[in-house]
């Protein structure tokens, strides 16, 4: 059979469209990475062109896992739609949880009680601790290491079960409120998460030794995927991706939000941009995470957990607003149109997965299948997220 | 020389992990052994909501039929009936609650009301807990404080219907096994 007539009797329209370029020099094969890889987490599928085990071209296949969030943000309303952003990303849920309540409260200009403010920050830290931690053990799962992934669920227990006494669940979380949060951290909230923070300290060197310094682990990820600043802009891949590139650029920083212009904490970055610099400044980040939480709880006023003059009815004037955070992943955004009714308009989600998934296509062409398998691993991709 | 020396370091960061591996292999186990043992920290679990009676009477329910639960619930998953004070009540032809969006909720900054104010009887209260998504704004919105989480975590089911509830007659029959042991 010829060989452009067999590859269009197998695969559907996204392996079809993707035919072996006739005019190439001998036999590529067209390979489906996905949509159930190991090492996709999730339902991302990549059809990727191989010249024996080098990557000529490839291609990201989304929409396994689409939820169409944003069409639902338009037929619920402000209040019904907070669950929803728990299930964005599953990961990092508080800091989308954040990003909208922040975009609604600024559209209709409620003020949060400082408490509030200190609560969520020490929340949606102690959350960017445990997504870190899942990235940390998952990518060294799909670089061949199965004994990081234990460690990491140890202390990524402690953290949900910190987690659980305020927001009642332990992944899908749906705690944030308008004007405040839904309920008030107690001592003993403190205390764990105090005593959590000190066995964390200790347990970050051994995280470094046993992988971080490993000679395997930086064979596969040392000059492995080096992303130029470039390249980033082009595909807007912010967070750890961008950072691990040398950008300086944290949302937290540089436009600040809640109390984090009022903490220290230093933003990491990496130097050449490939997979063991965007680990360096995952790992960093979970120190500096450290750092912010203690001085939040240090700093943690009393009061109310929720603004005591909230309205009725959540029904915000006409306007538009675009409030953003800094997630695990990088900076999530939320647009939204009103047009002064309960529900909102349009609502847009700006998921920082869906531009980092993109730099993979350029990334990967040229390297080994192996290799790939590094860099989209190195990228922290959340597939609910890419999709929504 | 150079890569002698970049040998033997190498050689030595597998050292290290196994040195590591060996310290975590000799700690006490942390993972609970499950139908043996339970695990403790199930003091916050949420499970599907129920309805909280009365101080003085375990049969009624604190509820109000405000019908804010039922309008807020991001899924519809609740939804209630009732026939006002000294109507007829036709089992077949129940009112049910619904709300418009434009309709303010009468809050009473979590106080019951007095009871010759309310004109309704509620009659049913049900759940379909297949589509909770346990956010918990029917909880923390009741003005009265009618509604809680129960904390059963061990809740299993065969089919849909398992999980349909009528609160209202959950806790009339709590109420009912509550009562009958105090009797006894």
């Amino acid at each position: 059979m010829p060989h452009d007539a067999m590859s269009k009797l197998v695969g559907d329209y996204y392996t079809t469209h993707f035919t072996p370029d006739p005019t190439s020099e001998g036999d590529t094969l067209i390979l489906n990475l996905g949509p159930q890889h190991p090492s996709t987490h999730g339902v991302l599928r990549v059809v990727v062109e191989m010249d024996g085990e080098y990557i000529r071209r490839s291609e990201p296949v989304l929409g396994y896992i689409h939820r169409m969030h944003e069409k639902m943000g338009e037929v619920k309303t402000y209040l019904q739609y907070l669950p929803n952003m728990g299930r964005v990303d599953y990961l990092h849920a508080l800091a989308w949880n954040w990003a909208y309540v922040g975009a609604v409260e600024k559209l209709m200009g409620i003020k949060v009680p400082p408490r509030a403010e200190y609560i969520r920050t020490i929340t949606c830290e102690l959350n960017r601790i445990s997504s870190h931690l899942l990235w940390w053990g998952a990518y060294i799962l799909d670089l061949g290491g199965i004994t990081p992934i234990f460690y990491a669920f140890a202390d990524r227990e402690r953290i949900m079960d910190i987690l659980q006494r305020v927001t009642g669940a332990r992944l899908t979380y749906c705690y944030y409120r308008f004007g405040g949060v839904s309920a008030d951290i107690d001592d003993d909230f403190i205390k764990e998460t105090r005593e959590f923070l000190q066995h964390f300290k200790t347990r970050l060197p051994i995280y470094h030794g046993l992988v971080t310094g490993n000679v395997i682990l930086r064979g596969r990820c040392e000059d492995i995927g080096v992303l130029p600043v470039e390249m980033c802009r082009r595909y807007g891949a912010t967070g750890p991706v961008l950072r691990g590139s040398g950008v300086a650029y944290d949302t937290r920083r540089f436009e600040p939000y809640s109390v984090y212009d009022q903490l220290e904490f230093d933003v990491p970055v990496g130097k050449n941009g490939d997979a063991m610099d965007r680990y360096d400044v995952r790992m960093a980040e979970m120190v500096q995470s450290v750092r912010i939480i203690e001085q939040a709880l240090d700093a943690l006023p009393a009061g109310p957990h929720v603004s005591p003059d909230l309205p009725e009815r959540f029904i915000p004037e006409k306007g538009e607003v675009y409030f953003a955070v800094e997630g695990a992943r990088g900076k999530i955004g939320v647009y939204i149109l009103s047009d002064g009714t309960a529900k909102p308009y349009r609502l847009k989600l700006r998921s920082p997965s869906f531009s980092n998934l993109h730099v993979f296509a350029e990334l990967a062409q040229g390297t080994l299948l192996a290799d790939a398998i590094s860099i989209m691993g190195s990228l922290d991709l959340v597939i609910p997220e890419i999709d929504r | 020389m150079k890569t002698i020396g970049q040998t033997i370091k190498s050689l030595w960061s597998l050292i290290v992990g196994l040195k590591i591996t060996t310290v975590e292999f000799c700690k006490p186990q942390i993972t609970v052994h499950f139908p043996r043992k339970e695990v403790t920290n199930l003091g916050s679990y949420r499970g599907h909501i129920d309805l909280v009676p009365l101080a003085n009477d375990p049969q009624t329910p604190r509820c109000i039929m405000c019908g804010y639960c039922a309008d807020t619930c991001p899924s519809g998953c609740i939804s209630l009936k009732f026939h006002m004070v000294g109507e007829e009540v036709n089992p077949e032809q129940r009112r049910r609650l619904l709300l418009g969006l434009d309709v303010a909720v009468p809050r009473s900054g979590g106080k019951t009301p007095p009871p010759d104010k309310i004109e309704r009887v509620l009659d049913g209260f049900h759940l379909n807990y297949n589509y909770c998504s346990l956010c918990g704004l029917c909880v923390q919105g009741c003005p009265v404080g009618s509604l809680a989480f129960s904390r059963d975590s061990y809740l299993v089911g065969r089919a849909r219907q398992d999980f349909e509830f009528d609160l209202l007659a959950r806790l009339k029959s709590r109420a009912g096994t509550n009562s009958g042991k105090a009797a006894a």
